[in-house]
């Protein structure tokens, strides 16, 4: 199957590279990346209002007469079965409905897997869940108990007692390290890519690096907790849920419970934030299912140690970088190679070696990664996926190149940029990499760096400078579709089944709306968080705003058609044809002529119709396969490190970003910042720690899993390029992810600048630094 | 959560009349709330003492009676300790965050339970301070946390309270009152080592309640302060902490009170290293030598081996501070 894909994809872009780009989608830039009037404006999100007041309702606040609630049992041993249960003292604590376990669950499908190219599928566990005796992790939900409130559902699942027939397990990283997969596809792109012979590239290179990184096991903290309301009607089912793929959940309900699309509706208006965490996992699949054994609606609010143990954090890297260049700094060689965890049933490698691959020239590669299984929870995306732990390395091992070669590390940067892609040779749609570099280091003061480490000093903190690279690829996802809607009192409705996370979702599209059919802002509504709502793809991969640009793009495409031919000949446009026209001042203009223009009212009231409807799509990504497209950031950091203790201290970042147009500053500086401090977080304090004799994690709280506090966050600074993308619309290029990547990087390089000391393994605490 | 009964008690002798079925008393609830709900301790009458007297009255000496249900945020913010006892409002002032030192009394901080991993995975770790003899998983396991000093093979968990170790270092004394009557213990007499019975953590009986903290007053010309060492900025638990109170006449140590968290089952008072400074020069090389003596006891496991090089750094630049302060 993946060999299949690596021929398909290998020769798609071979075919592609033949088709002439202004045929493919893109192929003409998008007209508003000129025509700006609400877009790259700092409007507030239209959804703060609401939810500083309170108004918002969440997953687990959705009101609902009748409602049980859920705690659920989680196992404690990593592998084996469970051999029955003692249920007598839950049973009869007050208030219990049911206690649900694998002996009285309703039959269910497993979940199908979330593919690249599967959309309607989300979550990335394919075992069956509560289907068995069988005990595969160590926090696996074995029992559900519903009451009548909370407290009473809580007391009651500490009264559930298992018994297990305990089976050996794969919980010891090195001892399963001996056994290891070598998937062959990451994401669409082969797993191993070999360009010339590296090995003696690096060997007869004038200056070499060699080194392993690692980074360790991270989990999601969104500040809500997963949860999901789900209520039966008959046989229809409707689910508020936290949730970044909402469309994708509803189609793999259908398939676990057996039901036809129409039976299932997923809603989620709001989510306090998801980062990859909220996909489908089995608590909603146990939710729904409990609450058909009870015939009543039911709620489950995770707890964190809950979301801990069974939804999935990101894999732990150990990666092998070595670089090689010539005395003049060109690289001869990139290797990149090593190791992540994956358990049999989970569908998410953690493509760290993804990165390297689009960065620099050089004259040989040799790029593969391979699986070492565990029997943990499925791991799963967390921001910028394999991308966060692949820049950490790589941009190590190019910070300890440039110290090695006695070149400095922007320097050795521009050196190695690339005309082209340097794997698979596609131009760049449009980088401007080197640009980030060069109005960051202004900002940030570059030139105050000491070359030489360990040599400033302030007081009794030793202080050092450090940059990255970070990046993260473009995504555009097919299929992605809106429903516009125009009325004849001039105000629109764009409506999907997309996501807010908190992000901007439909502050930012809706200003894209207004400037697309030429309206003000505040005679756009945008709709989201339904998939009784037109297909949405997922809120992943940074994809989303392209997505739904594309989409609604496409949508005013077909509308300005429709419009046309509503218009007839007794107006001003007769004749014209959508490519002759702009959409301005709520009507339609001749480019030219701009007195030749009836608006969208008058249309409709001629046409004696209330509303216009129509459906867009977001086509094929095509344009992936023809260039190289790609955002990318220069990342600086200023660090303090204590002579006495070793504690760092993060003084100063700056993140300068390449990720096209921006479209509100507001909402993309904060999540530019949101991702650099989730880097802080990496760099210096995050780790769940993942206990090898049992395979439990062991800080499962917000106290004892370190995630930054606000003393360890300086004042942040953000800058960008702002050079548009011609082949994305808007000219813009995702945002989400990239904020976190290269921040580990920049500041373990920093803490070599202050130091002389190299930490390769995250996170860099003050022990490794006394 | 089990259900429990609750009781507020309206006098300190309604309480330990209350108290008499055997009854746990609830302070701000910032820990035993949290012990509850993870289903740690579970108890079936709670009485709640937080609205008991909360005052802080200097005494003729000059020192500090401080009441049990005092807040932690009231008392760091206390003029009088802000101004004679600083090692008291940093140490103060490091632990939690602002909310949870709004609640926080001091009898309860005074009975802040370890935050062992171990201790608190009821459903998946086996600890000996829990169930008495099952066994200890954090000793094998991760102990970055864990006790340098005063451990036992049942048992390493720390004592996670930052005021408790500015109360040992300042001679703190701890007002006790029980079905008996009254009596005082000294704070840094109070929490006992966990040998083999980690599950008894103080001397405190059954039925027996704090109703207070003593201050002495400090002798002139000393100098005080904490120093907290942690995994991020704020809110976390200590790696190593450093309280100290420092007198030096005409060059020489002539009081030096040091006291140690993070390091210890219990507030640590360093007594070898004050033993080796008194009557010293107050030179670093003597503090480091002083620190040194204190760590030489010291049993570091593979988790936190660091500690006992950053307690020693700790230490004397602790001490150099104070010197420093002082000149």
């Amino acid at each position: 199957m993946s060999r299949i894909q690596n021929t398909i994809v290998g020769s798609a872009r071979k075919i592609i590279g033949w088709v002439p780009a202004d045929w493919l989608p893109g192929g003409k830039p998008d007209d508003l990346i000129e025509r700006r009037v609400s877009l790259g404006s700092q409007m507030s999100r239209v959804d703060g209002e609401n939810k500083v007041r309170g108004a918002a309702r969440f997953a687990a606040e959705t009101p609902m007469e009748g409602l049980l609630y859920a705690a659920f049992v989680h196992s404690t041993i990593a592998r084996g079965r469970i051999v029955g249960f003692s249920l007598t003292k839950a049973r009869t604590a007050p208030g219990v409905a049911l206690i649900m376990t694998h002996e009285n669950a309703p039959r269910m499908a497993p979940p199908p897997p979330i593919s690249i190219t599967n959309p309607k599928a989300a979550g990335n566990s394919t075992l069956p869940v509560m289907q068995n005796a069988e005990v595969h992790w160590n926090g696996q939900i074995i029992a559900v108990v519903l009451a009548e409130t909370q407290e009473q559902a809580d007391a009651a699942a500490a009264l559930v007692v298992p018994n297990y027939e305990t089976a050996t397990a794969r919980t010891d990283y090195d001892a399963a390290k001996a056994i290891v997969s070598t998937p062959d596809t990451l994401m669409i792109e082969k797993n191993h890519l070999a360009i010339g012979d590296a090995t003696k590239g690096l060997a007869s290179a004038a200056v070499s690096v060699d080194a392993i990184y690692r980074t360790p096991w991270q989990w999601h903290n969104p500040i809500e907790l997963h949860a999901t309301t789900v209520r039966w009607d008959g046989d229809n089912l409707t689910v508020y849920d936290a949730n970044q793929m909402i469309h994708g959940t509803m189609s793999s309900l259908t398939a676990v419970f057996s039901l036809a699309k129409n039976q299932v509706r997923v809603i989620s208006p709001f989510v306090g934030g998801a980062f990859g965490a909220k996909g489908l996992w089995n608590h909603q699949i146990l939710a729904i299912a409990a609450a058909k054994l009870a015939k009543r609606p039911v709620r489950i609010m995770m707890t964190r140690a809950g979301v801990y143990r069974a939804t999935g954090g990101r894999s732990p890297t150990e990666q092998r970088v070595a670089l090689g260049a010539d005395a003049s700094g060109r690289l001869e060689a990139i290797i990149h190679n090593g190791y992540s965890v994956k358990p049999g049933h989970s569908v998410c490698d953690e493509a760290f070696s993804l990165t390297a691959r689009s960065l620099y020239r050089s004259r040989t590669f040799d790029i593969v990664q391979h699986v070492v299984e565990l029997d943990t929870v499925a791991n799963t995306f967390m921001r910028a996926p394999g991308e966060a732990p692949g820049s950490f390395a790589i941009e190590c091992a190019m910070d300890e190149l440039a110290h090695a070669a006695g070149i400095d590390p922007i320097e050795l940067r521009r050196i190695n940029e690339p005309e082209k892609d340097p794997t698979h040779g596609n131009a760049f749609s449009q980088r401007g990499l080197l640009k980030a570099y060069e109005i960051g280091a202004a900002r940030f003061g570059w030139d105050e760096r000491s070359p030489t480490p360990a040599i400033r000093r302030d007081g009794g903190w030793r202080v050092g400078m450090g940059c990255a690279t970070g990046s993260f690829p473009y995504l555009r996802m097919a299929g992605m579709s809106v429903r516009l809607t125009l009325s004849d009192d001039g105000k629109a409705i764009i409506a999907s089944g997309a996501h807010e996370m908190g992000m901007g979702t439909t502050t930012v599209q809706r200003q894209h709306a207004a400037d697309r059919l030429g309206l003000d802002p505040a005679d756009v509504d945008v709709q989201i968080g339904d998939s009784d709502l037109p297909f949405a793809t997922m809120a992943g991969g940074s994809s989303q705003t392209a997505s739904l640009a594309s989409a609604i793009m496409s949508a005013s495409e077909k509308f300005a058609t429709e419009m046309l031919r509503l218009a007839g000949n007794d107006t001003p446009l007769a004749g014209l044809r959508p490519r002759d026209v702009v959409l301005v001042n709520g009507g339609f203009a001749k480019i030219d002529e701009p007195d030749r223009f009836e608006s969208y009212t008058s249309i409709l009231r001629r046409a004696r119709r209330s509303e216009i409807s129509v459906v867009g799509e977001s086509p094929a990504p095509l344009e992936l396969l023809k260039f190289s497209m790609h955002s990318h950031s220069a990342i600086f950091a200023e660090v303090r490190i204590s002579d006495v203790t070793g504690e760092i201290r993060v003084s100063r970042l700056l993140g300068s970003f390449d990720c096209g147009h921006i479209l509100n500053p507001k909402t993309a500086t904060s999540q530019f910042k949101g991702g650099m401090i989730m880097g802080i977080g990496m760099a210096l304090s995050e780790e769940a720690l993942f206990d090898a004799r049992s395979g439990r994690i062991m800080n499962a709280s917000l106290s004892d899993y370190h995630v930054p506090v606000h003393l360890d966050v300086p004042e942040i600074d953000v800058i960008w390029t702002g050079i548009p993308d011609p082949r994305a619309p808007l000219g813009a290029r995702g945002i989400g992810e990239i904020g976190i990547t290269g921040v580990a990087a920049a500041i373990a390089n920093a803490v070599f600048n202050a130091t002389g000391k190299r930490v390769r393994e995250l996170p860099i605490t003050l022990d490794k630094l006394l | 959560m089990i259900p429990f009964a609750y009781h507020r008690a309206g006098s300190t002798a309604e309480a330990l009349e209350l108290a008499r079925s055997g009854a746990r008393f609830l302070g701000g609830g910032t820990n035993l709330v949290d012990l509850m709900r993870q289903n740690v301790e579970a108890h079936s009458e709670i009485i709640d003492v937080s609205k008991l007297p909360a005052t802080i009255v200097e005494t003729d000496e000059g020192g500090l009676k401080i009441d049990a249900a005092v807040r932690n945020g009231d008392l760091a913010a206390h003029p009088v300790v802000r101004a004679r006892y600083p090692v008291l409002a940093r140490a103060l002032l490091t632990g939690a965050s602002a909310q949870i030192r709004n609640m926080a009394t001091v009898g309860g901080n005074i009975l802040q339970r370890t935050r062992c991993a171990y201790f608190y995975d009821v459903e998946g770790a086996r600890c000996n301070k829990r169930r008495p003899g099952e066994g200890c998983d954090a000793r094998g396991g991760f102990n970055r946390y864990h006790a340098i000093l005063g451990g036992s093979a049942d048992c390493i968990a720390v004592h996670p309270s930052d005021m408790c170790v500015a109360l040992a270092a300042l001679d703190a004394t701890v007002r006790l009152r029980g079905q008996n009557g009254e009596r005082s213990v000294p704070l840094a007499a109070f929490h006992r080592l966990p040998g083999d019975q980690p599950d008894l953590e103080t001397v405190l009986e059954t039925g027996e309640l704090i109703t207070g903290v003593e201050l002495a007053p400090m002798s002139k010309g000393s100098r005080s302060t904490y120093r907290k060492v942690r995994d991020r900025s704020s809110y976390a638990f200590a790696l190593v902490s450093v309280a100290a109170v420092l007198k030096v006449d005409d060059g020489r140590v002539t009081e030096a009170r040091i006291a140690l968290g993070g390091v210890a089952p219990k507030p640590w008072r360093a007594g070898r290293a004050e033993a080796a400074l008194i009557g010293q020069p107050a030179l670093a090389e003597r503090f480091r030598a002083a620190a040194e003596a204190e760590l030489e006891a010291s049993e570091p496991l593979p988790g936190n081996a660091f500690k006992v090089e950053l307690a020693k750094r700790t230490i004397t630049a602790v001490l150099g501070d104070l010197l420093e302060t002082r000149a």
